[in-house]
């Protein structure tokens, strides 16, 4: 009984601790005042009003938006076409090269974001967004790949052979079963590669120029220069999406309802 | 003979290090069902994978209905294959499973209809239809399995240990069934599987295989009966196997002075050793006439319909009986048992 009670207390401490900063913010958001305190004032939308139109964050918004669906785009095929190599293919060091495959998750950002900006510089295109597109590309591909790789672990080729066996052709196999099995890990894998790529922030402040730079690092300026509670109602902006992202996926992903919900031609 | 529809020629190939096929040849004849039986590494596998086109040969050809498939890929093989997992698509249902193939063909939809509906009457599954894979028992998994293979009338049907993921009263009842619609459908079938019983009594001919190599190839009877190797014999039915010395074409003598009289096919030279397998079933309880011999009972195992008897020969020579009914028999008991000089076979 008191066992039972001091567990319950642990985790609600626990999520309490985790979760303040996140309700500072919001209730924050809210105060009619031009300073970030805390308890509010009062009630106001106001800052909101003032994030939707401040025109630097309206461009990085911009900047964001291509930045992480130009950068999920090209991760998802070259990460799924690693996630095959690595579980299907007779691979001598395989551990080895899945530690690399897996490795940006490991190296301090502020390292791969000074060796990126050197690279821009050295081949010019330190003021294009390509930099940012390929950086982001570099740090979803271990996401993308861990999790399209347990997806293709749990496909049985025999299925592909049935299928060959049955009179397709290896592109038809692809497209007909093979990639339909897989709808899971690419979705999961999608998924994170959005949510990595659009809340990165430490490598993209290397290489990113005012006219380039993405939301997060518009935000960083901004609470640079300003202490009004803009930042505030934008970062609660920013958790409400990332929540309502995470709570679609899961919906998608619920792998018992991915058979049935999958429409197959 | 009848027409040769498989054929393989020469077929090797390794993995690595690791010969799979040993310069294999084999020919599947029209209609009959041919199983591919040995112990896990034998190369039966790989057999079927090289006939279905899911490996390719190192050296060798493999011809189907005359013509040269060595380089053809699977999809353009016009086989039907049945896996051991079954691999069917769970994203699609049943009905879909089975149209699969047809519509891969470009067959018209209502001739896909008309025969997904003959496949699934042919299998005796009704009313699954609309059903996922996963929503049926793994016996009627097989039947859809099956009826998708057969769906698009192939030339031959390959089974890879299709029963091996079934519990044991529902692969018995699979076994008479698959040997039904094999012989229904007339159709010509390549059947791997580790499990000599079902070799044994779904086959028309049985190839027994070892390291890559088939060490006999022959109606079940004969496999059973005659084998032509020790391994063969090892492998197929429970058997003893005594060691001696021939004194003279028609005796031989064991270690410790036991005296047989036997009937062995080829000459033997005086004095050569010789083993000689005793089938269980062949050792029959009660003295008189030739090879009366007498044993000690070192074990006797009750199983229902039969006794299996473990005889200690004098010079300690073990040899396998199996008996009919239950036997009042107990352990250290001494009989008389009795075998024909004809159930002796030399596998030297």
């Amino acid at each position: 009984m008191i066992g039972a009670l001091l567990a319950r207390g642990t985790l609600v401490a626990l999520l309490a601790f985790m979760t303040l900063p996140t309700v500072v913010v919001v209730v924050a958001s809210f105060n009619p005042t031009a300073i970030l305190s805390f308890p509010p004032a009062g009630l106001s939308l106001r800052w909101y009003v003032n994030a939707l139109t401040y025109p630097q964050f309206q461009r990085a918004a911009v900047n964001s938006l291509l930045v992480t669906v130009a950068s999920a785009v090209l991760a998802v095929p070259f990460g799924t076409a690693a996630a095959f190599a690595l579980i299907r293919y007779p691979l001598r060091a395989r551990g080895t090269w899945t530690a690399l495959l897996l490795s940006p998750l490991v190296i301090p950002g502020v390292a791969a974001g000074l060796g990126f900006l050197i690279l821009a510089a050295k081949v010019g295109l330190l003021t294009s967004r390509w930099v940012l597109i390929v950086a982001h590309v570099a740090l979803v591909l271990p996401f993308v790949v861990r999790s399209v790789a347990v997806s293709v672990a749990n496909l049985d080729p025999a299925l592909e052979r049935a299928a060959a066996s049955l009179g397709a052709r290896p592109r038809r196999v692809f497209v007909r079963v093979t990639l339909p099995l897989l709808r899971p890990g690419l979705l999961a894998g999608l998924l994170f590669a959005v949510i990595v790529s659009v809340n990165e922030f430490v490598v993209s402040l290397f290489i990113s120029t005012r006219v380039t730079e993405i939301l997060p690092v518009a935000m960083f300026t901004y609470v640079v220069n300003y202490t009004d509670p803009t930042m505030a109602a934008l970062s609660t902006l920013f958790i409400v999406a990332t929540v309502l992202a995470v709570v679609l996926a899961d919906r998608l992903l619920d792998l018992s309802r991915v058979f049935q919900i999958g429409e197959h031609r | 003979m009848a027409r040769t529809v498989v054929e393989l020629s020469k077929v090797s190939k390794r993995y690595g290090a690791v010969v799979a096929l040993d310069a294999l040849d084999l020919a599947v004849y029209e209609g009959e069902l041919l199983s591919l039986l040995g112990p896990s590494g034998c190369g039966k596998t790989t057999t079927l994978n090289v006939v279905a086109g899911f490996a390719a040969p190192d050296a060798g050809r493999v011809v189907i209905d005359g013509d040269d498939v060595t380089g053809e890929p699977a999809w353009r093989r016009g086989l039907g294959v049945v896996f051991q997992s079954y691999a069917l698509f769970p994203h699609m249902s049943v009905a879909d499973n089975i149209a699969f193939g047809l519509r891969e063909r470009g067959v018209g939809k209502s001739e896909i209809a008309e025969r997904v509906r003959e496949a699934l009457a042919l299998v005796r599954l009704h009313g699954v239809a609309a059903q996922r894979p996963h929503e049926l028992s793994g016996g009627m998994q097989q039947r859809v399995a099956l009826a998708r293979a057969l769906v698009i009338r192939p030339r031959v049907l390959l089974l890879d240990e299709p029963l091996a993921a079934l519990d044991r009263k529902l692969r018995e009842e699979m076994r008479a069934e698959l040997r039904d619609i094999q012989r229904t459908v007339g159709i010509t079938t390549v059947f791997v599987t580790h499990d000599q019983h079902e070799a044994l009594g779904l086959s028309d001919r049985v190839a027994v295989m070892n390291a890559g190599r088939i060490e006999q190839l022959g109606p079940p009877r004969e496999v059973y009966g005659r084998p032509a190797t020790r391994f063969v014999a090892d492998f197929i039915g429970a058997s003893s196997v005594l060691e001696g010395r021939a004194l003279d074409r028609e005796t031989v003598e064991l270690d410790g002075g036991v005296r047989l009289r036997v009937a062995l096919h080829e000459a033997t030279a005086p004095g050569r050793v010789v083993r000689l397998l005793v089938r269980p079933e062949r050792v029959e309880l009660g003295g008189g006439g030739v090879n009366t011999l007498t044993a000690r009972v070192a074990s006797v195992m009750y199983l229902g319909d039969h006794c299996e008897v473990r005889l200690e020969l004098a010079g300690g020579h073990r040899m396998l009986a199996t008996l009919r009914g239950s036997t009042a028999l107990s352990r250290d008991e001494s009989v008389t048992v009795r075998v024909a000089p004809d159930a002796f076979l030399d596998v030297s």
